[in-house]
């Protein structure tokens, strides 16, 4: 998997199972915060994360305190994605 | 007006009757325990009214398989209450409260092939109870998350205050179904070993069945009335905890204003064992300036039986109150929490006046009431 | 004694308390104090429905899309309520209660749960749908929403019972710190849905073009 498709993918991803309704992909800058001021993401939206890594990419976050410094950003997560997935 | 708390009945593993129930708390027994299930890799740890023994008591009162384990369990527990009281809910000065958050949630489970799908709303589940004690008034439903139990009883006192009712059964009751265990496991707020409430290696809840009920009246049928009670909105996120307490210190001031009170002798707090759940009733403690007061969580016992939990606790204080009994604070070692508390670490024999109950849930909802004895 | 009666019943049920806005919405159409606010497309499904409603009142709260119907449906017809009523701004906020009732409670969401976990080889419960599955999630919604912190209730029962609704108000509005009820019915389930949500008051609170000072018979309101 290479880390633009996955970072192309996770965007669209995201505003779906998020239900981000009024942001667009090409408006998500992979390098910037999901949570705080970015996307206004909040634990609820973690924990979807979490399961969305699972359900579209077979990816656990087996220890919840990593989830942090993995979802700081689509990038981050894309990196995390690549480095674990089968 | 006074309204009184009177007899009452508590059905969980530890017991069919609140005295039971009490005396398995003064011998330290829990009932949390590990449980398999087939949806689940690893054991549950969680608190399970038995079937068969269920079955058994049930079968003494009434012969048909019409109930699910939840109609059961609320069934049998009210019984008990008419049984001790004689109250009649075929008159129409008496009202029954039935406080659930998911009611027959397992029906969508498909575990009752045999029971109609209907009885999934809570309607049909209050209507299939009220019928069975041929109630008068039909049945008042409060689900109102984690706080409807004690929100139900603060219910009830108002209705008898404004001579709506004149006597009042509240009955609480939820079941552990694979549809919370699973919900709660997606929230990663699960423990896998009993809870340890405001401790600091505490990691999350254990879920509970249970069913809960307590007769409120305006006749003077015991010498504890609830003397006040109220609830308030965080308006801060309907899952997380308000980082400030916003809510429950509202509650709990609104509540101590109206008992024209500055202090209670012990707390039974909600105390679920969650990170950010435990700390917010720490902060609105301290704020109240409540954070002295020996308090207990009984959920190290119990787990969070949800819709009951209001009423169960409640029923423990009101037998703390009447024995003069601290009941000890299970699971609980080392104050984990960023504010002073006094969590019970022993059961202690010592003269009780009043308690404060506390609840909060999802939805940012919170509740206080004051039992006192007069 | 009959005449003494009937004070008392009015008394109870109709003079002490006034309802100072209102808003329903059923079969696409909404119906804000009196007067129709908007009508949906007939065959719109209720998402599609709320979506262009949430259009309408030129809303921007991204937290609207997350919500399930439940939650959207009672936060739009409150929107309303509270937008349409005379002094609301000027109440502080613990002083307002939200009573809500309906008949599915949240068996919407709840089924929604339910099919996430029933295929174990396709086992994903996600918490922002378990999330919705409490009745009271729409007030903690509506309280976010407006920073409303006042008292609490949710209540399950067949039909709108005009009754339970218009007395818990009222002893509310009596006993406590409550100065003002936004109170209703909301209920979705499968394809059928209804709101009906109301500001009730004190009676000793009038103003002149307060429409609804004749009109508060709450079943009347609600049947019409």
């Amino acid at each position: 998997m290479e880390v633009q498709e996955v970072i192309k993918n996770l965007k669209s991803q995201i505003i779906e199972q998020l239900n981000l309704e009024e942001v667009k992909p090409e408006n998500i800058d992979a390098n910037a915060p999901l949570f705080g001021d970015g996307l206004g993401l909040d634990s609820i939206d973690a924990l979807e994360l979490i399961v969305l890594l699972e359900k579209n990419y077979g990816v656990k976050i087996k220890d919840p305190k990593e989830a942090k410094a993995i979802f700081a950003s689509v990038q981050t997560m894309a990196d995390y994605v690549v480095a674990n997935s089968k | 007006m006074s309204v009184f708390l009177g007899a009452n009945n508590i059905i969980s593993p530890l017991g069919y009757t609140s005295a039971e129930n009490f005396s398995a708390l003064l011998k330290e027994n829990i009932a949390l325990q590990k449980h398999s299930f087939i949806f689940s890799e690893t054991a549950v740890c969680c608190s399970i009214v038995a079937e068969a023994e269920l079955d058994k008591r049930f079968s003494e009162i009434d012969k048909s398989k019409e109930f699910t384990h939840l109609e059961k369990l609320c069934i049998l527990s009210i019984n008990d209450v008419v049984k001790q009281s004689g109250l009649d809910l075929a008159d129409k000065n008496n009202l029954l409260i039935l406080s659930t958050t998911k009611g027959n949630i397992d029906i969508l489970e498909n575990k009752y092939p045999h029971i109609s799908q209907q009885r999934a709303y809570l309607p049909e589940f209050s209507k299939t109870i009220g019928n069975f004690f041929k109630c008068k008034n039909t049945p008042i439903i409060v689900s109102n998350a984690c706080i409807s139990g004690l929100l139900a009883m603060i219910i009830a006192k108002r209705f008898i205050e404004n001579n709506t009712y004149k006597n009042i059964i509240v009955c609480g009751g939820d079941i552990v179904s694979e549809f919370t265990l699973s919900g709660f496991r997606s929230f990663n707020a699960l423990s896998e070993e009993p809870c340890k409430p405001f401790d600091k290696n505490r990691v999350g809840i254990n879920l509970g069945e249970a069913a809960a009920s307590i007769l409120l009246s305006k006749d003077p049928i015991s010498n504890i009335i609830i003397s006040s009670g109220a609830s308030a909105n965080d308006a801060n996120h309907i899952s997380g905890p308000s980082r400030t307490g916003d809510g429950l210190y509202q509650a709990i001031t609104e509540t101590f204003k109206n008992a024209g009170k500055n202090k209670v002798d012990f707390i039974s707090a909600h105390g679920t064992a969650t990170e950010y759940n435990d700390e917010m009733e720490a902060v609105a403690f301290s704020r109240s300036e409540l954070n002295t007061i020996p308090l207990n969580s009984l959920k190290g016992y119990y787990g969070h039986t949800l819709g009951a939990a209001g009423v169960l606790e409640s029923i423990i204080s009101i037998r703390s109150l009447t024995e003069n009994k601290l009941i000890k604070s299970a699971g609980f070692e080392t104050v984990g929490t960023s504010q002073e508390m006094n969590i019970i670490k022993e059961h202690e024999q010592k003269v009780l006046q009043s308690c404060l109950k506390t609840a909060s849930g999802f939805g940012g909802c919170n509740a206080a009431a004051i039992f006192e004895k007069i | 004694m009959e005449a003494v009666m009937l004070l008392l019943f009015l008394k109870r049920y109709k003079l002490e308390t006034s309802i100072t806005s209102y808003c329903k919405i059923k079969n696409n159409t909404v119906v804000v104090n009196d007067k129709q606010y908007f009508k949906g497309t007939e065959s719109d499904e209720l998402s599609a429905f709320l979506g262009a409603l949430y259009k309408q009142m030129d809303l921007s709260y991204p937290k609207f899309f997350k919500m399930d119907k439940l939650c959207k449906l009672g936060t739009l017809a409150t929107e309303l309520v509270i937008r349409n009523n005379i002094d609301l701004d000027n109440v502080p906020k613990n002083e307002i209660a939200l009573v809500f009732s309906n008949n599915s409670s949240s068996l919407e969401s709840d089924r929604n749960h339910a099919n996430s976990i029933s295929d174990k080889e396709n086992y994903f419960p996600s918490p922002s749908v378990f999330v919705y599955t409490l009745p009271n999630i729409v007030i903690g919604e509506i309280a976010i929403k407006h920073k409303i912190t006042g008292e609490n209730a949710f209540f399950v029962s067949g039909k709108f019972d005009a009754d339970l609704m218009h007395n818990y108000s009222s002893i509310l509005l009596q006993n406590s710190a409550i100065s003002t009820v936004i109170c209703g019915w909301v209920n979705v389930d499968g394809n059928s849905s209804e709101a009906f949500v109301y500001c009730i008051k004190n009676l000793n609170f009038k103003q002149e073009n307060n429409v609804f000072q004749k009109q508060h018979n709450l079943q009347q309101l609600y049947s019409l």
